[in-house]
């Protein structure tokens, strides 16, 4: 049983899903950012509060800090292991046709893992307690922070490695769980690209309107 | 046509290899690249050279021994054929080429261009049979299979287990091949009656062999001569959870 447990299938299956339950919390992240575009701080900061205390939603919680440090740990061995397995690289290069954002995964991993650091210090950690600020206005922190320019930059730049990390895991996903379809891999693939620019261009705008138009 | 190869030249597994450059004259386009080896190896044994040790047998893409990776691609630019199909007409005069090893851990240089895949026979024994007894051939049409399940079946079995697929692979992956096996038997009625066993087992030979994990880029599929499918690789990985 346990080496069915660690084999190699079983880490890439638990890596896909707890990528796969990340996907669904992106667009409820979304969503809820979406409200800091209004001008009035009270439905954004009502959201914010709500996702903080309601029960159910610290279930959710529990299971996305799990699964940010499951799909990371799991995704850092992998990628390890897997370059261990060639210690000698070959001269003419690899110019096999591959799905292109898959050879990057680990960096455009690397990078949303800086920026998640750093969302945390600026955010969860307030939450927490762990570091000052009102948990209660995130409306005005966010604001504030959207009025740097350098803040602007590395979120924007983030979220467009993020959407290149977001192609390749989308219908990586599915394959990973034995689901490839005749009919469905195809429109799967499609629904990938479309999840993968809708996620990035929904955040880039938030970013773009409060740093350059309030 | 006047061609520079580089070749990887490497005396055996314990010591370090490198390329050496050998200039070709006369290299007709006409020319199977096998025999534009050989042509090279002629020269070579004449000049009281060691001849550079290359993987051989059928010469007609079915044995799956004559693995080497050229100018960036497993058996070379051309897709779904083995090195032994490639000619030299698709090279152009003045080119360079650059011949090496298949690289992969499982896959140690024996010598030059040979490894030792004998890391896909283990995985072969572990699981890739049924269990039947020996005797005259049973009635074919006992157990009757659709004819597409067959075909699929068949698709699968053409592996010729060369090692492209982990010569491509960025985590010099076996998945292609070991899906392909496992699928062979998966599809088919008689292949049914061990296949949680098999799947296990096979999975778990791999793993221990030391081959890399499966990242769903897709370079095995694009290298392969026999144009075995990633869909194979989604059912192994439905096997192996069917399995537990
Ligand atoms: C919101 C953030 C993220 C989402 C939605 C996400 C989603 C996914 C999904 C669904 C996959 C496909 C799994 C599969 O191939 O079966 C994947 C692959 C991968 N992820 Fe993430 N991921 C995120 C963040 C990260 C972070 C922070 C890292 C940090 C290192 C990371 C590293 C990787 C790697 C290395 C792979 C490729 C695994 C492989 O090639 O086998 N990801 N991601
Ligand atoms: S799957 Fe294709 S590339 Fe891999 S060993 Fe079989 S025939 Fe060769
Ligand atoms: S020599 Fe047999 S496949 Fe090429």
């Amino acid at each position: 049983m346990s080496k069915v447990l660690f084999a190699s299938i079983s880490k890439k299956f638990v890596m896909a899903l707890a990528g796969l339950f990340l996907l669904t919390f992106l667009p409820v992240h979304l969503i809820i950012n979406l409200m800091l575009l209004k001008s009035d701080p009270a439905s954004f900061n009502e959201a914010a509060h709500f996702m903080a205390t309601f029960p159910p939603v610290k279930i959710f919680e529990v299971v996305l800090i799990a699964s940010i440090l499951i799909h990371v740990t799991y995704g850092i061995y992998l990628q390890i292991s897997n370059w261990l397995v060639r210690p000698v690289g070959y001269v003419s290069g690899n110019k096999s046709e591959t799905s292109f954002f898959s050879r990057f995964m680990i960096w455009t991993g690397a990078t949303v893992l800086t920026f998640l650091v750093l969302h945390f210090f600026n955010f969860y950690f307030v939450k927490l307690g762990l570091v000052d600020g009102d948990p209660e206005d995130f409306y005005s922190m966010a604001h504030n922070l959207f009025k740097i320019p350098a803040y602007n930059y590395i979120y924007l730049s983030c979220f467009i490695l993020l959407g290149f990390h977001l192609f390749h895991a989308f219908s990586s996903a599915f394959q990973t769980l034995g689901l490839n379809h005749r009919i469905w891999t195809p429109v799967v693939k499609k629904v990938a690209l479309f999840y993968a620019i809708l996620i990035p261009a929904g955040f880039g705008l938030i970013s773009v309107t409060l740093w350059l138009f309030r | 046509m006047k061609l520079t190869l580089k070749i990887w030249r490497q005396k055996n597994a314990q010591v370090k290899g490198n390329f050496e450059t050998y200039r070709m004259d006369n290299v007709s386009p006409e020319m199977a690249f096998l025999e534009m080896l050989d042509s090279l190896n002629k020269r070579l044994v004449e000049e009281d050279k060691d001849p550079v040790a290359f993987d051989h047998d059928c010469r007609e893409g079915i044995c799956g021994s004559c693995g080497m990776y050229i100018n960036g691609h497993p058996h070379g630019p051309v897709p779904a054929i083995t090195t032994c199909h490639l000619s030299m007409r698709f090279f152009k005069d003045g080119e360079t080429v650059w011949i090496e090893p298949w690289r992969a851990k499982p896959f140690p240089v024996i010598k030059d261009l040979i490894v030792d895949r004998s890391a896909f026979d283990k995985i072969q024994i572990a699981g890739g049979y049924i269990s039947v007894n020996t005797g005259s051939a049973p009635e074919a049409n006992n157990i009757l299979v659709p004819k597409n399940v067959s075909d699929e079946a068949f698709n699968s079995a053409i592996c010729i287990g060369c090692g492209a697929c982990v010569a491509a692979c960025k985590n010099a992956s076996a998945m292609l091949f070991v899906s392909a096996r496992i699928s062979q038997f998966a599809l088919l009625p008689q292949g049914r009656i061990e296949a949680k066993a098999r799947v296990r087992a096979m999975v778990d030979k791999m793993d221990e062999v030391g081959f890399g994990s499966c990242s769903n880029t897709g370079a095995c599929e694009a290298e392969c001569p026999k144009q075995i499918k990633l869909t194979n690789i989604a059912r192994m990985n439905r096997e192996f959870y069917k399995a537990f």
